[in-house]
């Protein structure tokens, strides 16, 4: 579907006003100021649909399944018609050859000028056997569609970062977006499922003002990724007054406390997860009763356990007993040496006369 | 290495190595010196009341008669800086925590607004007794490398643990390694160098003390 | 002439022990033992701090006994103790340190630094690093039996003179007597006085004693160099005289370091317990008046003040008694600051009267004495240490200060009536 979005949304019954609100409200979660939102409001329904590629590499489908989970499916499906999402095998109707020419036409008919999602980590070994698609590597297929995108949205931590398949072992050699593509604009935008609304907001940042948002140093949109969810944790005052549930349903827990001690990774954790929550603002993890995972950070899964607090060994101090053992032998051997050296030196023991006192 | 890795390194094998070093550093340091052992006192003893090895032990932590009023600084500011560090290490309750880890042993912890006044008038203490050690002529002339070392690493974990909680120079996670860190080389470097008084000063007061009970001087 | 740098290390090894190794490394450098010894209050010169007067003694112990200086030794990273060095440090050990023990009461880690100091000194001697007026007081007490020169003619000169003066027989070598009386020779000499006060104290309380002819001295410069060898050889001779009269107890007289070298390291020295008591003439006197048989008349009504003798209270635990006997005939004694154990050493003990190089620091060194008697402004001091008395007057010549001073035990004695009864009949 070409076109101007905004007869879309007139055809499905959003008004005007409806639209404008929704632009405003994603312009201020943005921290954009007033007048981004009409900028926002007038590009978006003026524009132009652009191409947009959806890949899917070694990933779960998690990603797909959030956004498509937005809080307001009405409009977030609206957005989706802003753009056109020319490939995307989950949602797409087309399969076999047919799915494979739209690829291909998206590509020639757009070159360098369509955006390329990525969600799932890219395997390297076996030289990227690991994940083919129509029996071409991730690998290959990254660099190949990759050339002529405008910009890469990794969406997902395994796009971003790894994700789950780079933890430890690795045994598929997963790697990042950013590790293969040097030469493009990459936005990550991380999360064990990322939020919907972080998702479309980057987009809409893109089609509005015709570039990507502000980008902290692992490439996250400042915008919701800047803070961290132990600053904007409404359990926080708990923290600080030392109120902490130990178990998962103790008084602690069920008076809403604190989840430190229980492995919550809400200081070292960037994400929007605090302020704008999940399912439409419903809920979030913390609020559930469940400490942060800190699923939107590199190398999560490795971080030392989930129920591991921050401030507790990631592993388990193996080397303290030997360490001990070797320290007390070391100490006893020399005081065999010690008391060796004086005993020689008491035997040694001349007598000093008066005569001794001169040199 | 990135930032998250760094911290998972402190808290895994780096942790490990530091906590392995400070066992066995202290139980050799300590064979190493108590074996030496000492000859019984042959001569009759006097018993005074309040005179003892134990006696000392605890008064020598408070000042004799006179030095108080000679070396303020050295009291007053070993008495906060001592005092400072041992809230911030023992009431912050994610240090509690690790202790629990480790020990299996825990208590209630301190509101953090009052961790963080401690951890400020912690570190004012120490800047003032480096200040002190560089101005007075005594503590100038007895100072070495490594009485300036290992204040640089005492002052460090205080200073940037108080950053990360903060939000200062370096972003969070950054920080908390950094801080991690420190106590690590904290606790690699103690048992071998003046740092070990922290275990020795026991002995050493109550071998004092019992000489001069034995004599019957109260010290 | 065969004292070697080898010997002196060899004997630092044999008496380092735990305690020693626990306080070098219990060292936190804070510089309060240097605020504790009046040779750095007085002069401000760190160098007088008392753990700098020890660093030799450090390093021989971190090279020796601890693993990392053993390895640094070997790879060529620790600087050996050389003999220009103890040679430099023979000032700071001996000439700046009057073993008075303040040191050792404020370290706050507990170090107690005068053990450290007289076991240094056994080292200094036995590489031949003591200095020549205390050496000399040495060889005299070994070799003619006193520290002065003084033989028991002369001894017997001044029993002579007490029993004509006063009256009293001094007894001497008299088996089975209660009480072995010893005296330094500086009594002899200068205040032979105590003699007297003995005999009018024993003849009131009804005591047997006696003096004896191969053991009368008790100072002893063994301590004072710190050579434990040399101080066994001169307190053996009480030792043998004690046991061969067979007294019950020993009276160490007022001399400071014959009370420690024979109260507490007389045993240690010879290696076995002793049969008999020792006390301190203060202590016996403090005995005999809580019992009752020390009875004294009159008062003395000038302003007197007390300095304890640093081997006598603060090191030797004898710390009430010279109160209580001060009251005991004194209406207007004040105390001066800091006094009891933590009182000001008078700058002499420790062999450092015997230095003569060492008098402009001693001099200089006293006038934290002075500041303690400018604010009290006493008539008389009063001490119970002979060579705390010669100090202390001729300190006070030195600063022109018009400032007798006189000995406790002589002073209860003036108080007792001369017609006093016996308690008991004299053996």
């Amino acid at each position: 579907m070409q076109g101007p979005l905004i007869d879309t949304l007139v055809r499905q019954g959003v008004s005007r006003r409806t639209f404008l609100k929704y632009c405003a409200t994603l312009a201020s979660m943005m921290a954009l100021p007033p007048s981004a939102g009409l900028a926002m409001a007038e590009a978006m329904a003026a524009s132009r649909r652009p191409s947009v590629i959806w890949l899917p590499f070694q990933e779960c489908t998690g990603c797909t399944e959030s956004i498509t989970r937005s809080h307001s499916p009405t409009i977030e499906g609206m957005i989706f018609d802003m753009i056109s999402l020319d490939y995307q095998e989950t949602l797409m109707a087309a399969a076999g050859f047919q799915a494979e020419e739209a690829l291909h036409n998206a590509m020639k008919d757009n070159y360098g000028k369509y955006l390329l999602i990525v969600d799932g980590s890219i395997p390297l070994g076996v030289d990227g056997a690991y994940s083919c698609i129509g029996g071409q590597s991730n690998l290959e297929m990254l660099k190949e569609v990759g050339k002529g995108a405008a910009a890469i949205i990794a969406v997902g931590s395994c796009a971003s970062f790894g994700g789950i398949p780079k933890a430890n072992p690795n045994p598929t050699g997963a790697v990042s977006v950013s590790d293969i593509i040097k030469d493009k604009p990459i936005v990550n935008i991380p999360g064990c499922p990322p939020i919907p609304v972080v998702m479309t907001g980057v987009l809409a940042h893109y089609l509005t003002f015709g570039k990507l948002p502000e980008l902290d140093d692992k490439g996250r949109p400042k915008a919701f990724f800047g803070e961290t969810i132990h600053d904007r944790c409404y359990r926080r005052p708990f923290y600080d007054q030392g109120k902490f549930a130990k178990t998962f349903d103790d008084e602690g827990a069920r008076n809403g406390w604190c989840l430190f001690e229980l492995g919550c990774k809400g200081p070292v954790t960037h994400n929007a997860c605090a302020t704008i929550k999940w399912n439409g603002g419903t809920s979030w993890p913390v609020e559930s009763g469940h400490g942060c995972l800190g699923c939107s950070e590199p190398d999560f899964w490795d971080a030392g356990g989930f129920y591991k607090a921050l401030s507790v060994p990631a592993d388990p101090l193996k080397i303290g007993a030997v360490a001990a053992v070797v320290g007390a032998g070391a100490g006893v051997a020399v005081s065999f040496a010690n008391r060796a050296k004086k005993g020689a030196a008491k035997s040694a023991h001349e007598t000093t006369t008066l005569a001794d006192l001169e040199k | 290495m990135n930032e998250l890795q760094l911290l998972t390194w402190v808290r895994g094998p780096g942790l490990n190595i530091a906590v392995g070093i400070f066992l066995l550093g202290v139980l050799w340091r300590l064979f190493e010196i108590y074996s030496l052992g000492r000859k019984k006192d042959l001569s009759a003893p006097r018993h005074a009341a309040g005179a003892s090895g134990l006696h000392t032990v605890f008064r020598r932590s408070l000042p004799p008669p006179g030095l108080l009023k000679r070396s303020p600084v050295s009291y007053i500011g070993g008495y906060i800086f001592h005092i400072g560090l041992a809230i911030v290490v023992f009431g912050f309750a994610p240090h509690i925590l690790l202790v629990k880890n480790l020990t299996g042993l825990s208590w209630p912890g301190l509101p953090s607004q009052f961790i963080d006044l401690a951890a400020v008038v912690t570190m004012a203490a120490m800047v003032v007794m480096l200040v002190d050690r560089i101005n007075k002529p005594v503590k100038r002339f007895l100072s070495t490398f490594e009485d300036w070392f290992t204040w640089a690493v005492t002052f460090l974990p205080v200073l940037t643990g108080w950053m990360a909680v903060q939000h200062l120079l370096l972003p969070y996670t950054t920080m908390l390694a950094v801080h991690i860190l420190s106590v690590e080389i904290l606790l690699i470097v103690l048992p071998f160098t003046k740092l070990f008084h922290a275990f020795t000063l026991f002995g050493s007061r109550w071998y004092n003390g019992r000489v001069n009970g034995h004599k019957g001087v109260p010290v | 002439m065969s004292a070697t740098l080898e010997k002196g290390i060899r004997v630092l090894k044999e008496v380092i022990d735990a305690p020693i190794a626990s306080y070098f490394n219990s060292c936190v450098h804070c510089g309060l033992c240097a605020e504790a010894c009046l040779f750095y209050t007085e002069t401000g010169d760190p160098k007088y701090t008392p753990i700098h007067k020890l660093e030799p003694l450090r390093r021989v112990y971190e090279q020796e006994y601890t693993l990392l200086g053993r390895l640094k030794k070997m790879v060529g990273l620790s600087k050996p103790v050389t003999d220009g060095e103890l040679d430099e440090w023979q000032e700071l050990v001996y000439n700046s340190c009057t073993l008075c023990g303040r040191c050792s009461a404020v370290c706050p880690v507990g170090n107690d630094l005068v053990y450290m100091v007289r076991k240094f000194r056994e080292g200094m001697s036995a590489s031949g690093h003591a200095p020549a007026g205390i050496k000399s007081a040495v060889i005299r007490t070994v070799t003619i039996g006193s520290p002065m020169g003084v033989k028991l003619p002369a001894v017997q000169a001044q029993m002579k003179h007490v029993e004509e003066d006063f009256g009293l027989p001094i007894p001497l070598d008299v088996e089975g007597a209660e009480y072995l009386v010893v005296l330094s020779s500086m009594e002899i000499i200068n205040f032979p006085e105590y003699l007297a006060a003995v005999a009018k104290i024993m003849h009131q309380a009804g005591k047997t004693w006696t003096l004896c002819s191969t053991a009368f001295e008790a100072t002893n410069a063994g301590i004072q160099i710190g050579n434990s060898d040399l101080a066994k050889v001169i307190v053996s001779r009480i030792v043998e005289g004690a046991e061969k009269l067979k007294v019950k107890t020993v009276i160490s007289p007022e001399c400071g370091h014959a009370y420690t070298a024979l109260r507490w390291e007389g045993a240690n020295l010879i290696g076995r317990p002793f049969t008999f008591e020792v006390k301190h003439i203060i202590e016996v006197l403090g005995e005999f008046q809580q019992q009752g048989l020390l009875k004294t008349e009159g008062f003395e009504t000038d302003k007197l003040t007390f300095h304890d003798p640093c081997q006598l209270v603060r090191r030797g635990g004898v710390i009430e008694q010279p109160r209580t006997l001060m009251n005991l005939v004194a209406k207007n004694f004040v105390e001066m600051p800091d006094a009891g154990y933590m009182n000001w050493c008078c700058g002499g003990g420790g062999g450092a009267s015997a230095i003569e190089e060492g008098e402009a620091l001693r001099l200089e060194a006293f006038k934290k004495k002075k500041s303690q008697f400018e604010a009290v402004k006493p008539d008389r001091v009063v001490t119970a240490c002979a060579n705390c008395r010669i100090v202390l007057e001729e300190s006070l010549e030195h600063y022109q200060m018009d400032l007798p001073v006189i000995g406790l035990t002589e002073m209860i004695a003036e108080h007792i009536p001369d017609n006093a009864p016996q308690a008991a009949t004299q053996s």
